[in-house]
């Protein structure tokens, strides 16, 4: 069996595996655990809504602290966003959904993901020399950190290295980077990474809470 | 290596150009066309037409064994430089079994006698994958099996050419179960340079445009499977005429949709030619008329190796290999993570209260008092 072919069939099927598993086993941990009783009168009986309004709120920069946060703030929204158009938007990766899903849709032409991936892969390095370079930042950050960019950066290099041939044959540039992705896959859930699902949960958790008690966000 | 060389007595290649009545005009378009093939440089152009004017033909012995003469086939329809003008020009070709006119014990013996008077210096072209189990049995010719013809023939030549997948990478007869234990040229020969022309059939100018480039300037550059660089040196892809398709996101969906009509990439339909390094896209096939791409059909990968026990033709490249019950597997999974979260929340449960209780027990706590 070929690197390639080990890559597509053993290696990503367990990754998918580790993947569900390891996502459900969290969710419902963390859904299922219980919650203090609250006794008060409800101020608001929308707390969806409260919920969905936070989600959407603690995207946007508060204005208080755009000047400080600028840099930070940037270079997070160009690597979340370009990671999700690099995901979605490739006609590759689409087929890779759908062969998993069967769900679809119109891809983006190549030339607009490479450039993407590229300022996406651009943001990602800034974000790891300022989580370096930034004496605060370094204090709070752990391993976990670390790994987490690791096998976030590792599939968009090896991806661009792909398209542009760089580093061997194709066939071997391609396997390395469906098994990165198999390695982000089975970490996905373990690490910070899972904040993919748990930031909704998260700030959806805050939010409703917040609608009930009548608070400002 | 020992330079391939002639048989004794042999004309040069202008020579034998000349005897057969044509100039040495001629010659040198032959030259020009087959430096063109080779895309080589104006420079180097130059040095091929002194190097065949000046070198003698040399002794080609072509052996064909698990194979379905699909390569053979092929090399008949070379366009440039064609068959004919190889053959009768540019090699002495002293064996095939198919093209020689001899047949039986004297086919054999005019063999052995081409090898005995070029030991050492002779070109060896073999088509089709060698079994190997119980003496190479299951391919025998003449009364010899095909292992031990390959072995025979092999230690007198100076570099030896796999036409062919089969021959190049074992090929169908090496693929899954492989009952006739079929192995690939290179694994059996291993003390001669191996050239592998692969491609199911090989491009024939490949072969025409290898055979002349190794009697001018040796083995050529090889890429990590033994093939000449200048031929197998691009994906098929990326020199692919539907490429802007690709790169626009344009695809076919189905062989008859509107995207197949107009053109647009096979990526979707399982084509292969990201992964496949051939000339396919550029040479093309019949005199440059078409290729299977052109033709509407996805690329197999026929020239790499493993190619049909990789299998997979008609689904895209980037979809993993799922095989069956992925969906179970799935299923299966998702429970199994459901249980695991249930019995972490359990347990979380259980602790918090451990500490409740352990908490209204307290001396301080109002329940306490």
């Amino acid at each position: 069996m070929d690197l390639l072919t080990f890559a597509r069939g053993p290696a990503l099927q367990w990754a998918l595996v580790i993947f569900v598993v390891g996502t459900i086993w969290r969710l419902i941990g963390i859904l299922l655990l219980p919650r203090k009783p609250d006794f008060n009168e409800p101020r608001s009986t929308h707390p969806w809504r409260g919920a969905l309004g936070l989600i959407v709120r603690r995207t946007v920069p508060k204005r208080e602290f755009a000047g400080p946060t600028a840099f930070g703030n940037t270079i997070g929204y160009v690597f979340h966003f370009g990671l999700a158009i690099v995901v979605f938007g490739f006609v590759p990766h689409i087929l890779f959904i759908r062969s998993l899903t069967g769900l679809h849709w119109p891809g983006l032409p190549s030339g607009v993901i490479y450039v993407v991936g590229a300022l996406t892969l651009a943001a990602l390095v800034a974000a790891l020399v300022r989580r370096l370079s930034h004496p605060v930042l370094r204090l709070l950050s752990n391993a976990d950190d670390y790994l987490s960019w690791l096998v976030t950066a590792a599939p968009v290099l090896t991806g661009l290295m792909a398209a542009a041939h760089w580093g061997g044959p194709y066939p071997r540039l391609l396997a390395i980077h469906v098994l990165s992705v198999c390695v982000l896959l089975a970490w996905l859930p373990f690490g910070k990474l899972m904040h993919v699902f748990l930031v909704f949960v998260a700030r959806g958790t805050t939010g409703a809470l917040f609608a009930r008690k009548g608070a400002s966000t | 290596m020992s330079e391939p060389s002639p048989a004794v007595d042999e004309p040069t290649v202008l020579e034998s150009f000349q005897q057969n009545g044509f100039s040495r005009r001629t010659f040198l378009k032959f030259c020009a066309a087959t430096a063109s093939l080779l895309a080589l440089p104006a420079a180097e152009a130059a040095v091929l037409a002194e190097n065949l004017a000046t070198k003698p033909r040399p002794t080609v012995i072509y052996l064909s064994f698990q194979e379905c003469t699909g390569c053979l086939e092929s090399l008949t329809r070379s366009f440039s430089p064609t068959l004919e003008h190889l053959i009768f020009n540019v090699v002495s070709l002293a064996y095939n079994d198919t093209l020689q006119a001899a047949a039986g014990e004297s086919a054999e013996a005019a063999r052995e006698d081409a090898m005995r008077k070029a030991w050492g210096k002779y070109v060896l072209v073999v088509d089709g994958a060698i079994p190997r189990p119980l003496d190479g049995a299951y391919c025998v010719v003449g009364g010899k099996s095909a292992l031990a013809s390959l072995q025979h023939v092999a230690e007198g030549a100076a570099a030896v050419i796999a036409v062919g997948t089969c021959a190049a990478f074992g090929g169908l007869p090496l693929a899954n179960p492989n009952p006739t234990g079929a192995v690939a040229v290179q694994d059996l020969v291993r003390d001669k340079p191996v050239i592998n022309l692969s491609g199911c059939p090989p491009i024939p100018e490949i072969i025409t445009g290898s055979v002349v480039y190794l009697l001018s300037f040796g083995v050529p550059e090889l890429d990590e499977h033994r093939r000449p660089k200048v031929f197998f040196g691009n994906t098929i892809h990326d020199r692919c005429y539907r490429r802007p398709f690709y790169d626009k996101g344009l695809f076919a969906t189905s062989f008859d949709d509107e995207g197949a009509r107009n053109g647009w990439c096979l990526y979707e339909l399982g084509c292969k030619g990201p992964t496949t390094y051939n000339s396919c896209a550029t040479m093309k096939w019949n005199g440059g008329t078409s290729f299977p791409i052109e033709s509407g059909h996805g690329c197999l990968g026929c020239s790499e190796p493993g190619f049909w026990d990789r299998g997979d033709f008609y689904h895209p490249l980037s979809t993993g290999r799922w095989g069956s019950g992925m969906g179970e597997k799935l299923a299966v999974a998702a429970v199994a993570g459901a249980v695991l979260g249930g019995a972490a929340a359990v347990a979380g449960r259980q602790r918090q209260k451990a500490r409740n209780d352990a908490s209204t027990q307290h001396p301080d706590h109002p329940e306490a008092k």
